[in-house]
């Protein structure tokens, strides 16, 4: 049978029945990213002072400290780091206003509100820094995303944008990361394509980055459009992907390949 | 059930790119590099333990420790280590300056592989001899290579 | 040059020995050999020089060139006969300079 009339049937399957109904979980069991590197890359994340990713995390935490004359410090309104001990494993969520946000839109949102600093561009350092230092505060915990309610339809939406084949390669998200991963595509073992470990230092860009960038970066390795970074269907695909990982741990910050 | 296997080899064989580092001048056997460093010296493969992973999955970083036997006194020491990488756009990777206060002749480091080769490590000594040790990396290939920088 | 460095060094030793100095700092590592998107060559930008000394005194030094990885990671051993101030000064191309000290004390 063609990947094309499988991908249809587990959509039609998928979306089958009431839009409320609780979705059906696609991977029998979850793999963190981690198990698809090499042993030294795997060494590298796991060794506390030589994992690049720890540079950026000290920048997160002087940031978190950083304030100025009419402007609050994170510190000031939540304390310590550890404070926001789960935060990360709450995001994507639709905010106050009715948009969804991940976990750097929160920040962003965080800075221009309450501490009246001007917007980050959202792959900078200093976010992705921020970002890091709150990610890590959820290090080993599981994501716990709500699909209810409004969030439902952008869970939806990035269901169907997962099992859809787009881009001159005509694949979808499926075909890599549900159909094959543990495979080798070239000089790649595909994995399951965990979002638990961002941003993550990855050898390929020689510095930390987004969910986005990786997933704009599978975009262009398929030939379809990237989406800008924080993109709504980026956002939505996040939430899905959270969701999908059910109950693998973070590991912010993670090295991959 | 897997995706139709033609179609995925489609799908790999229009992701043979050009790797990023093809700009680079035809390598120079190491032979040459190390007689351009060293002149006709005499370097023998001893006393250097030199090691990597047997394969890096991506050539960006690859960790590399060498380490030299010697007691470090002022009267026997290494004074230098360098490192050569013969298929890299420049091949000394890097030079590393070391005495008798080092106690222990051991440095680790993360280096750079255009490819798959065997990298070289030679130790100068205070009194003028040479030691090398050698490893061999086998470099995989990425097969998407991202080049948005 | 504004960079982060972390350091690994510790606190208090015994007189005469052998310790490991671990070191990671911030910086590209930009080869010279790559292009970007418009076809333009990347200037070279790299950490040229990396020395460490204790109350002044070269103990280890390292000459960098673009064949190593990105955000620089290295790791030596010194010994350590008496207490001091350790100095790490990494150096770039146009001789801008990133310096930390650590204090080490030697026990009994």
């Amino acid at each position: 049978m063609r990947a094309s009339a499988i991908g249809a049937l587990v959509v039609a399957a998928l979306t089958a029945g009431c839009a409320e109904a609780p979705p059906e979980r696609t991977l029998a069991e979850t793999r963190d990213g981690r198990e698809y590197q090499s042993a030294d890359t795997q060494l590298l994340e796991t060794d506390a002072f030589a994992n690049p990713g720890y540079l950026w995390l000290d920048r997160g935490e002087a940031l978190w400290r950083e304030g100025g004359d009419q402007s609050p410090s994170c510190a000031d309104c939540h304390g310590e780091p550890a404070a926001l001990r789960g935060a990360a494993t709450r995001y994507p969520q639709v905010n106050a206003t009715g948009r969804l946000v991940n976990l750097t839109q929160r920040i962003e949102q965080c800075r221009v509100e309450r501490q009246f600093a001007p917007p980050l561009p959202y792959e900078s350092e200093p976010l992705l820094s921020l970002t890091l230092l709150v990610a890590h505060q959820s290090a080993g915990m599981a994501f716990d995303v709500s699909i209810a309610g409004a969030a439902r339809v952008h869970f939806d939406r990035a269901r169907d944008y997962y099992y859809t084949r787009r881009g001159q390669m005509n694949l979808a998200c499926h075909h890599c990361h549900e159909l094959n991963p543990g495979r080798m595509l070239r000089g790649d073992r595909l994995s399951q394509g965990q979002p638990t470990g961002y941003p993550t230092y990855r050898l390929q860009w020689q510095t930390l980055g987004s969910l986005h960038r990786r997933l704009r970066f599978c975009n262009e390795g398929i030939r379809a459009e990237p989406f800008d970074y924080g993109a709504a269907e980026y956002v939505a695909l996040e939430l899905f992907l959270a969701w999908r990982a059910a109950e693998l741990p973070l590991t912010a910050p993670a090295v991959r390949r | 059930m897997s995706i139709h296997r033609r179609s995925l080899l489609s799908a790999t064989g229009a992701w043979l790119v050009l790797a990023p580092l093809s700009l680079r001048a035809a390598p120079r056997p190491i032979a040459d590099l190390l007689r351009e460093s060293f002149g006709a010296r005499d370097i023998r493969d001893e006393r250097v333990a030199l090691s990597m992973p047997a394969l890096a999955e991506n050539g960006n970083s690859v960790a590399l420790e060498v380490s030299v036997d010697s007691p470090m006194t002022d009267a026997d020491h290494v004074r230098e280590i360098h490192l050569f990488a013969e298929k890299n756009p420049e091949p000394l990777l890097a030079r590393f300056h070391l005495s008798p206060a080092s106690g222990s002749a051991s440095v680790a480091t993360r280096v750079r592989l255009a490819d798959t080769q065997t990298v070289v490590a030679v130790a100068t000594m205070n009194d003028g001899r040479l030691f090398a040790g050698r490893a061999e990396t086998i470099v995989t290939e990425a097969a998407c290579l991202d080049f948005l920088i | 040059m504004t960079l982060r460095a972390r350091i690994s060094v510790p606190k208090t030793v015994a007189a005469g020995s052998v310790v490991t100095i671990k070191t990671l700092i911030t910086h590209k590592m930009e080869t010279g050999f790559r292009r970007d998107a418009m076809g333009e060559a990347i200037p070279r930008d790299i950490l040229k020089r990396f020395e460490c000394r204790l109350d002044g005194a070269l103990v280890f030094a390292a000459d960098l060139q673009p064949g190593i990885a990105a955000n620089p990671y290295l790791t030596f051993q010194t010994r350590i006969e008496r207490g001091g101030q350790l100095e790490f000064v990494w150096t770039d191309l146009n001789g801008e300079r990133h310096r930390e000290t650590r204090e080490i004390s030697v026990a009994g």
